[in-house]
């Protein structure tokens, strides 16, 4: 029987198989916590706010995304009259897609990546820029003027937060040398205190940068305090306006599976990946742990803060934040090229 | 200077309130689940009105002096009554209340010598017809009476006894 299981795992790790598994489970993976983040949120929300939450669908409300899944799918899917239907179509297929993409470099355990590229952390980011051309895409056209209007915001704002995060990035590569996100990880390993969040001897701003990451994260997933793009407490619905049924349904999904995306990143650059925090059997227990920890703390964080004013988020991101995270950047480089530029001044001298 | 301090006491002021809302997070919800659990209505909440029983004889106590009648100024009361033999007061045979025009004035309460009408404690009253609202209380008190509470809801003095006994109304009273 054993033997028989051993045969199916190493079958199943041969090419064509792996591909196929690795497929079922991200997108499994993806939509189980699409559905299940809704109601974590709602819950939370109602925690928060001294209420139960969800209670009436399922015990605990444990029903309730299936419940809310079924009401979007049986909903008619609308094309406005004078739209770009292919666009319009194509629009959340195009956000949701290159979560999907992303999470196959996503070291989730030892050896448990879909795909170990060596630029794992390249691809990311270059996939998460498409995001923003989505949902641009989407806003223009629906063939609405406020659709529109939503969709030039969230382009304006990822945008200004794009430049903290890839400069906090690249500090990040120059600390680590690698764009392997396995190999990030396994630099980590033997104990929280060699996490890259603590690791400042490399660069003393470490934790600042895990922050800044942190933040932004928050605004390129268009969550509160940052929520301007949908704002769904007095706009209909920012750049989703024209959205009916299941096409709204998918990139309210893909909102959730971002959150999971960048917390799932942030917990492989800074917080250990699947490492454990005291160097005892590191697993992928401890990096659902992390991640989901951050997942709360996105909820907790959205449940806490009023949104901010438009002009303040970009008064964060250029003037706190852009030179913050370049002064990192520049001190990072300089703790790494100090030694070889005190051998050099010896030598000189 | 200046932005570094107002960068450190923004920052600190945002983890105080996270803390805030991380302590209301671990305490009990403060919700009344409404159709699976409802608040003890207070004794002096006024609903519509309903006939008081003679705890005796289990009949109301209403005799048709009509007085209600006459005391509301909206004109949604009309008392109808017999007077059977052998009893030296009628007894009512119809209550017809129009709750769509009452406004809750309680002059008919007050108008009334025998203490024979009271507010009852009724707020579930949503209805999809408005005929549902044209009442008729002495099938409402006989109704009552058919579900045999051994209670017998009583008159005026017995009432604010019970009124000093139950003084803490905020009790959950879950529903069966």
């Amino acid at each position: 029987m054993s033997a028989l299981f051993s045969k199916l795992v190493s079958l199943l790790d041969t090419e064509p198989y792996r591909l196929v598994v690795a497929v079922v489970v991200i997108v499994s993976f993806v939509a189980l916590n699409a559905a299940y983040l809704v109601w974590v949120e709602r819950k939370g929300a109602g925690r928060f706010q001294r209420r139960p939450g969800p209670t009436e669908v399922g015990p605990a409300g444990l029903l309730q995304p299936v419940a809310d899944g079924l009401k979007l799918m049986s909903k008619q899917l609308i094309v406005p009259a004078g739209a770009d239907s292919t666009l319009f179509r194509a629009a959340p297929l195009m956000v949701m897609a290159p979560v999907l993409m992303s999470l196959a470099v996503i070291p989730f355990g030892r050896g448990l990546a879909a795909r170990n590229l060596n630029v794992g952390l390249l691809m990311i980011f270059a996939l998460g820029s498409i995001n923003v051309m989505a949902l641009m895409l989407g806003g223009w056209a629906s063939r609405n003027k406020y659709a529109m209007m939503s969709a030039a915001r969230v382009v304006s704002q990822n945008v200004a937060y794009e430049i903290p995060m890839l400069l906090v990035v690249i500090t990040l590569a120059m600390v680590t040398g690698t764009m392997d996100l396995n190999q990030i990880v396994l630099q980590q390993a033997g104990g929280f205190w060699h996490w890259n969040l603590f690791r400042v001897w490399v660069n003393p701003l470490m934790p600042v940068t895990f922050l800044i990451f942190y933040i932004c994260m928050l605004e390129e997933t268009n969550r509160a305090p940052f929520d301007m793009a949908e704002a769904e407490s007095e706009l209909v619905a920012g750049a989703y306006t024209e959205y009916a049924g299941m096409g709204f349904g998918v990139f309210f999904m893909a909102e959730y599976a971002n959150i999971v995306l960048g917390c799932s990143l942030a917990t492989v650059l800074f917080l250990g990946g699947w490492q454990s925090p005291f160097g005892l059997l590191p697993g992928v227990g401890w990096f659902l742990l992390k991640m989901y920890f951050l997942v709360f703390s996105v909820v907790w964080v959205r449940w806490t803060f009023p949104r901010t004013q438009f002009y303040r988020l970009l008064n964060l991101s250029w003037k706190i934040l852009i030179p913050v995270s370049l002064f990192t950047l520049i001190l990072s480089a300089a703790m790494i090229k100090l030694p070889a530029m005190i051998k050099l001044l010896r030598a000189l001298l | 200077m200046n932005a570094v301090t107002e960068i450190y006491t923004g920052f600190k002021s945002l983890l105080i309130g996270m803390r805030v809302t991380i302590g209301q997070f671990f305490k009990p919800a403060v919700t009344v689940r409404y159709p699976h659990q409802t608040l003890k209505i207070p004794l002096r909440y006024r609903g519509h009105i309903e006939l008081v029983g003679n705890p005796a004889s289990g009949k109301p106590l209403c005799f048709v002096c009509k007085l209600c009648e006459r005391a509301c100024p909206s004109d949604c009361i009309s008392v109808d009554g017999v007077k059977l033999e052998g009893d030296k007061r009628k007894s009512v045979t119809s209550y017809k209340l129009d709750f769509t025009r009452c406004s809750l004035c309680g002059s008919c309460v007050e108008a009334c010598r025998e203490g024979a009408i009271r507010f009852s404690r009724d707020y579930n009253l949503a209805g999809l017809a408005k005929e549902e609202f044209l009442m008729d209380l002495v099938q409402r008190f006989q109704a009552q009476q058919a579900e045999a509470k051994p209670e017998v809801r009583s008159a005026k003095p017995e009432v604010l006894a019970e009124q000093k006994r139950e003084t803490a109304n905020v009790s959950l009273n879950p529903t069966p």
